[in-house]
Parts: C-alpha cells; sequence; structure tokens
C-alpha cells in the first residue's frame, strides 16, 4: 500500500508559491508525485491528452491569465472521466463568498494560500491524508468538503 | 424527475459477495463482516479470476496481515459508528482492544503505520460522515444529530464539524443544496 504514490497537481502563474509548493512536499513523508503547470490552459491541454494519467489531488490557483481556475473547475466538473479526482482550490482570496461559491460549483477543498513554509507543509500533508481517506475507505465524495 | 434512494450497505456487499462467488462455482461460508471462509482449496488462476470480479466492485482481496487487522479495526469502528443496534457502554480503546484481542497500545501504532492518520482522527472523521448523511438524507435537526451520534450537546458536534471540515453544519447543509438545485436545473 504504501509504495503506491499519490499523485498530484498544481496551475499556478506565480513561480515562487510553484517553488514553495513542490519544496513542501518533498519535505513531507508522504509518497507523493507532483507536477505543476503555469497556467489553466497548459493544465487542461495535460489532463485532456488521452494518455493521461489523472492526479488523485488537484490545487487550483483562482486568478491564472489565459485561463483561470473557476473555468478550468467548471470543464472538470463537465466532464464524467475526471469524476475521481478532489479539488482543491489554492487561492490567496478567504471571502466568503468565493468560498461558498467554488464549494457549490463542485471544488471538495478550499485553502487559503499560508504566509508561512511551515503552515503550508502542515496544510498540505492535511489535504493529502483527508483526501487519502476518502480514496481508501469507500467515502462518498460529493460530501467531501474541507476547509482550510 | 429525481428519486432518492436509501441503502443498506451490508446488505449491498454481501448479496455482491454471495452472487460472485456462486458465479465462480466456489464453496464459501460467510463467517463475518468482511471474512469469507472457502471450503475449498483455490488455485492461483482461480483466485485471481475472483479477484478481478470483485475489482469491479472495488472490494479487494487483502493478503498482507497488518492490512487484515487494520481493516478489522476499520470495520468495527464504522460498525460502532453507523449502526445504531451495536451498543458500546465501555471506552472505545477498551472496546476495540477486547474485540480485537491486540493491546490498544499495538493497535493504535499499527493503524498509523498504515493509514497515515490516528484511530482517533478516523473515528472523528466517520462520525462526521456520518452527520453529514443525516443532515442531507433525513433532514434531521442538529439536535437529535447529536443525540444520535452521542456528543454530549450540539455546541460540540457542530465544533467537531468545522473543526474536521473547516465549514459549519449550516454552511454544509447550504452548498450540497445549492448544488442539487444546479443539477436538477441542467
Amino acid at each position: 500500500m504504501q509504495k503506491d504514490y499519490i499523485h498530484i497537481i498544481l496551475a499556478d502563474d506565480d513561480e515562487d508559491d510553484r517553488m514553495f509548493f513542490t519544496d513542501a512536499f518533498e519535505e513531507l513523508k508522504i509518497g507523493t508525485k507532483v507536477k505543476t503547470f503555469n497556467d489553466g490552459v497548459y493544465l487542461m491541454d495535460y489532463l485532456n491528452a488521452e494518455d493521461c494519467n489523472l492526479p488523485h489531488v488537484l490545487f487550483l490557483d483562482l486568478n491564472m491569465p489565459r485561463k483561470s481556475g473557476l473555468e478550468c473547475l467548471n470543464e472538470i466538473k463537465a466532464n464524467s472521466k475526471f469524476n475521481d479526482i478532489a479539488i482543491a482550490i489554492y487561492s490567496t482570496s478567504a471571502s466568503e463568498e468565493d468560498i461558498e461559491k467554488t464549494f457549490v460549483q463542485g471544488a471538495n477543498i478550499y485553502i487559503k494560500k499560508p504566509s508561512s513554509f511551515k503552515t503550508l507543509k502542515k496544510v498540505l500533508s492535511e489535504v493529502v491524508t483527508t483526501n487519502w481517506q476518502y480514496h481508501t475507505n469507500g467515502l462518498n465524495k460529493d460530501n467531501f468538503l474541507l476547509r482550510l | 424527475m429525481t428519486v432518492y434512494l436509501k441503502f443498506d450497505f451490508h446488505a449491498v456487499c454481501k448479496k455482491v459477495l454471495e452472487d460472485s462467488l456462486q458465479a465462480h462455482d466456489i464453496k464459501y461460508n460467510l463467517t463475518g463482516f468482511g471474512e469469507v471462509e472457502l471450503l475449498q482449496k483455490l488455485s492461483p488462476d482461480k483466485k485471481q479470476d475472483l479477484a478481478d470480479t470483485l475489482q469491479a466492485y472495488n472490494i479487494e482481496i487483502v493478503e498482507n496481515q497488518k492490512s487484515v487487522l487494520v481493516q478489522k479495526i476499520k470495520d468495527t469502528i464504522i460498525d460502532m459508528v453507523f449502526n445504531e443496534d451495536t451498543e458500546v457502554n465501555v471506552k472505545t480503546s477498551a472496546y476495540l482492544a477486547d474485540t480485537l484481542d491486540h493491546s490498544y497500545g499495538y493497535l493504535s501504532n499499527l493503524f498509523s503505520e498504515i493509514t497515515y492518520t490516528s484511530i482517533e482522527n478516523f473515528i472523528i472523521l466517520q462520525k462526521i460522515e456520518y452527520a453529514k448523511q443525516l443532515i442531507i438524507k433525513n433532514n434531521l435537526s442538529l439536535t437529535e444529530i447529536a443525540f444520535k451520534l452521542n456528543y454530549s450537546s450540539v455546541a460540540h458536534l457542530s465544533t467537531q464539524f468545522k473543526k474536521t471540515t473547516g465549514i459549519t453544519p449550516s454552511a454544509f447543509q447550504r452548498i450540497i443544496s445549492k448544488r442539487r438545485e444546479i443539477s436538477q436545473q441542467q
């Protein structure tokens, strides 16, 4: 069971955020494989490719050039091929309105980007372990909502 | 048109198992939840065939002894949380140790090693999942749900719900019903 990797993807246009994100996962003890994309267009091209290895968890920044996180979310939710992916919104905004809107549109997790690396590690570890519980225990993903 | 369904998961799983075993002409004896005694030896090929059939239902044959025990811990907890007929008057740790015949310390270490989480967290997660189901399906009030799940007060349930999921029970209810409205419009 431990030899299985957890596949993670992040789409974020901010280079520093992408680097912190990858570094955080490298320091966690959980076996993960992390891929990153600079914007929504690259992300959707990758996901729509036929032989694509779908991630367990997908992190979406809301504000990206060319295609925003919300547009990606809607495209992903409209395609049943992506039903098993847990979607995490990874944003600097923490307005109640944004949060509830993305949940209603089908996001499972909402994370306000933490300001310290230590918190980031803690938050990402919690996301991955909670998602793992849903994944391995056959819990109903439709009821999976988590805000951090 | 939308139809709401109510499931008995135990009955569904049992039926799937029975059908699959019969389809492969295997003589068996269901000994308990998640445990089947086979009354004949299976060749590796036949075992693989059975595993493939069950895989379609996401049922997995557990091989490793440690994983078997972890699965038993999970089953015991899920039964405690979801099955209202199972009444537990002793502490959960004592109940688990007693039911599974190992010390709680051993069970707890093993569980954390295999699942990346603790038994305590697993119990809380399951209780909150059950609370979510009750909120969605039965339209029960929080007071009733708190009582059903053995919480000392509504406040305790709300706090644990918020701590586990980051949102309040009422926000959860609002989000799910909005999602339903949207999917019905489509």
